[in-house]
């Protein structure tokens, strides 16, 4: 592995600049460290961060840009015939990259010698019975433009990597002698070594400006390429969900609005669970329990919310759906047919929710001074009188902050609806048929088996959008909300 | 002081008594008591749910961790092996073997129950080759007894767990009814028993139509390499975050866009960042399919939130009369953090990164997209490194394969799989209180 080769022998350089460089320094000055600007160590740390972070920096761009570089090469020596015989580039690239990955094996292998994987050609052998032997699988026989272009893609890939081992290599030790030849007593190892470290923290905190672009550019590119293919408005005013199974599209309907539906009912199903379980449950804990009730009833309902969602979908799915279909099933009432159902994913999504809102509606009950609970009981109100006309009011807009909040959770949940609600979409009211939401049909199109560049699995990156829309702008307004309420009191 | 009140001459404005209490009274103090009945019922429904999850997860996932062996003893002559290995279908001929001897042992024992080997294949599976295999490794062993614990077939295991009764037993091809009979008579004989199934602890996951050789144990590989990427990516990089944005970060855009994006991260639905994984590090980045490295970094920038935010606070916790100790006798700015606050601040954000890491362990949508469901993990990884790359599945990937799948077998296995999941969650949880109890400090 030459790339794992290539770090170790960054770090050697490194550590063989901290000690030549702590060493200069200590000599520059005498021998005697109270002479020096900051401390020996510093002075070694500075060489080591010379050595590295530059070299880490070229090395992290070079490896990010060269599949770009080899890809564009290759594609512009493959003649135009190839890739217009009904296939994409993307495919064409791809079956060259398959041929390079096997004959790469095959030189691992000792199958093939490296000067004949180099010259290998069509004319004069089946290059796909030469790399089935050593185990790397083709679909069809490899034509002489795709052997061409994969040659050509490993020698350029070879002569890069090599290039990028050199220039990395020459990096490193150009910037360790830089720093090393300032290791004397008067440089100021340390505020550089402290610059340095700096620019590392605001890298990590910007990582999660980092998470959000990528988020953003994964769902926008493929937002837009599925719209290319599939009109919009179809897509946000269609009330039929029907993707075809072919995976070569034309025929699906893909309108969001039955998966919107099957959100929202199942999302207010939990909501009407859990918003006055989670809330009296708070009301109780804040205002009536005592200290020793509080401390094992609290945690012991925060437990709920520790709980993976796969054991509340399992849970919907194994448990609550036979339940109810014994309760309003064929059998009895006639009104359920199928275990998974709006019902069964709703109730069991509102138990998960119950600790949300208890915890957080608590914080907010907590937060009401308590002066203004005195000055209610001393206009002579009860306790349930001081809460419902004191307390709730004055903290509403926390409160309707909590349920938005616990309602974009519902909104983004995936497994229980992947598992309890079903796999149909449906505009109905009836809460005990099966319907989907948008998050059970992301799964479902992103793992089946449909090509990537049809619409039937680009719509997945539509429908994440939407949800992240809908989630991102419930967040932003909740907190909003909460943020606005907490000045009032602090 | 009671003589007005009690005058029946003043009558006209009744006065209250604070001994006899009037209906206006009453009612609200029984609205008080029924506004407190109804927080105690709030509390008793979400414990009673909680009761209830518990029940039915131990209930159904127990069953998974014991399974039905056949325990029978007999000796293989070298006559016997001799022609066996002579023959065509040598796992077959010893099939047959092993019948004989578990019916001659029948026989022997005087149970009154009609039976016939097709009845035995039914039960006991396909235990030719296991018992082949055996006497090839240990020739020594041919002509002395030898005890052997064989699997029974997945249905038994079924009907001895409850799972399948002789109400809803359909006769097919792999159980008939009328066998049911005979394996309460190998019970009664103590032929057929429970054992602990250590097959399902270690085991790798068997196929779709072998619940009962299901295992967990190569997906608890696969989330353990994913937890290792999380821990090593998500502590530096969170707490380098957190540093920076508790004790140097001056207030300016950048910073505010830093902190609105950190908050919003911690909400964005878990579907979304295995969207993220898809495009970005499959597509994009070309890196391979089910690999639980793809995993580890999906989970890491999910995870980084919850470090960042525990972090932060228990940074702010650390007094400001420390920094300023530091930076009196002469410590630069980076050197007090460093030196003082961090390790001062150490034991909350281990508590942090460990509930972080739960979280990141049971967390499942993401890694559906990722290609973690569809595969089958069969066998270990082989290196070190191949445990990052090469394609496995994970604890709470393989729970939702099981529960997935056809054969109601799968569902057991499922349940089973909560259970060593929900352990392995106490446990780090566990870990993190005692952590918070023993090193906690209150300034």
């Amino acid at each position: 592995m030459p790339f794992t080769w290539l770090v170790l022998i960054l770090l050697a350089i490194a550590a063989i600049g901290f000690v030549l460089g702590r060493g200069r320094a200590l000599k520059s000055a005498g021998g005697d460290r109270r002479d020096l600007h900051s401390l020996p160590v510093y002075y070694g740390a500075n060489v080591a961060m010379w050595a590295i972070v530059p070299a880490a920096a070229v090395l992290i761009i070079w490896m990010l840009a060269q599949p770009f570089f080899v890809n564009s090469r290759v594609l512009a020596t493959l003649p135009g015939a190839v890739v217009s015989e009904g296939s994409s580039i993307g495919l064409v690239m791809s079956d060259v990259r398959r041929v390079a990955d096997g004959l790469d094996v095959a030189v691992q292998q000792g199958a093939m010698s490296r000067d004949e994987a180099a010259s290998l050609s069509t004319d004069t052998s089946d290059v796909r019975e030469r790399l089935g032997e050593v185990g790397v699988a083709l679909g069809s026989a490899v034509s002489a433009d795709v052997l061409k272009g994969a040659q050509l893609y490993r020698t350029l890939n070879a002569t890069s990597s090599k290039l990028m081992t050199v220039v990395v290599l020459l990096i490193a030790l150009g910037g360790a002698a830089y720093a090393y030849s300032r290791s004397h007593a008067d440089f100021r190892a340390r505020n550089t070594v402290e610059r340095g470290i700096l620019a590392l923290l605001i890298a990590a905190a910007s990582v999660a400006i980092l998470t959000t672009i990528g988020i953003l550019f994964a769902l926008l590119f493929n937002t837009i390429e599925f719209f290319k293919l599939y009109p919009a408005a179809d897509f946000f005013f269609g009330t039929n969900w029907a993707p075809s199974f072919s995976g070569r599209g034309g025929s699906s309907d893909l309108g969001v609005l039955p998966l919107l539906w099957g959100t929202f009912y199942i999302s207010f199903i939990a909501l009407l669970v859990a918003v006055p379980v989670g809330l009296f449950s708070a009301i109780y804990l804040s205002e009536y329990a005592g200290p020793k009730v509080r401390s094992v009833a609290k945690p012991l309902i925060e437990i709920l919310a520790g709980i993976p969602t796969i054991v509340y979908g399992l849970f919907a799915l194994l448990t609550v759906g036979p339940m109810l279909v014994s309760m309003f099933g064929k059998d009895t009432l006639g009104w359920m047919q199928g275990g998974t159902a709006v019902m069964t994913a709703g109730l069991v999504m509102g138990i998960m929710l119950i600790p949300f809102v208890s915890s957080l509606s608590d914080d907010i009950i907590n937060a009401v001074p308590q002066a203004m609970r005195d000055g209610s009981y001393g206009l002579g109100a009860t306790k349930s009188e001081t809460i419902r006309q004191v307390i709730l009011p004055a903290a509403l807009p926390g409160i309707v902050g909590a349920i938005l909040l616990a309602a974009s959770r519902a909104i983004g949940e995936t497994m229980i609806v992947v598992l309890g609600a079903g796999a149909a979409a449906r505009l109905s009211l009836n809460p005990f048929e099966a319907m989907t939401t948008i998050t059970a049909k992301i799964v479902s199109q992103l793992t089946g088996d449909a090509d990537f560049a049809s619409p039937e699995a680009l719509v997945a990156f539509a429908l994440g959008m939407t949800l992240f829309v809908l989630t991102l702008g419930l967040n932003v307004f909740a907190l909003y909300i909460v943020r606005k309420y907490r000045e009032q009191y602090d | 002081m009671t003589d007005t009140s009690m005058t029946p001459a003043a009558a006209a404005p009744e006065k209250s008594s604070l001994l006899v209490q009037d209906a206006r009274t009453r009612k609200r103090n029984a609205a008080e008591t029924r506004f407190r009945m109804y927080g105690m019922a709030a509390i008793a429904v979400g414990l009673l749910f909680l009761v209830f999850l518990f029940t039915s997860i131990l209930r159904s996932g127990l069953p998974a961790f014991t399974q039905t062996v056949v325990e029978i003893e007999f000796t293989l002559t070298q006559e016997q092996f001799d022609t066996a290995e002579s023959k065509m279908l040598k796992t077959g001929e010893y099939q047959k073997i092993f019948v004989n001897a578990l019916s001659g042992q029948l026989n022997a024992s005087g149970l009154d129950v009609d039976f016939d080997n097709k009845a035995i294949e039914r039960i006991v599976g396909k235990p030719g080759g296991t018992i082949r295999s055996f006497f090839l490794e240990n020739p020594d062993r041919i002509g002395t007894p030898v005890s052997f614990e064989l699997a029974a077939s997945s249905r038994v295991d079924g009907y001895l767990n409850g799972r399948i009764t002789r109400d809803t037993l359909v006769d097919s091809r792999f159980l008939m009814a009328t066998d049911l009979d005979l394996v309460d008579a190998l019970q009664d004989a103590g032929i057929v028993k429970g054992a602990f199934n250590w097959n399902f602890i270690t085991g790798t996951d068997s196929g779709v139509d072998n619940p009962g050789g299901a295992g967990l144990g190569a997906s608890v590989i696969g989330s353990f390499f994913m937890m290792l990427v999380v821990l090593f990516l998500s502590l530096p990089i969170g707490v380098a975050a957190s540093i920076y944005l508790e004790e140097f970060a001056p207030k300016n855009r950048w910073t505010d866009l830093i902190e609105v994006n950190i908050s919003n991260l911690a909400a964005v639905p878990s579907i979304v960042f295995g969207i993220l994984g898809l495009a970005v590090f499959i597509q994009f980045a070309g890196f391979p399919q089910s690999a639980p490295l793809v995993g580890g970094l999906v989970l890491t920038l999910m995870t980084l939130p919850t470090i960042i935010i525990s972090t932060r606070a228990s940074l702010a916790a650390v007094p400001p009369s420390i920094r300023d100790a530091a930076l009196g006798v002469g410590a630069s700015k980076m050197q007090s953090v460093f030196h003082h606050v961090l390790p001062l601040a150490m034991p909350g954000i281990l508590t942090g990164t460990i509930i972080g890491l739960a979280q990141a362990l049971g967390e499942t949508a993401p890694l559906l997209l990722i290609g973690m469901v569809g595969f089958v993990a069969r066998e270990y990884p082989e290196t070190f490194v191949g445990g990052f790359t090469d394609a496995n599945s994970a604890m709470p990937a393989q729970i939702y394969t099981w529960a997935s799948r056809a054969d109601p077998g799968f569902y057991e296995k499922a349940w089973g799989g909560i259970i060593i999941l929900l352990l392995f969650l106490i446990t780090m949880n566990a870990i993190a209180v005692l952590l918070r109890r023993r090193f906690e400090r209150r300034w």
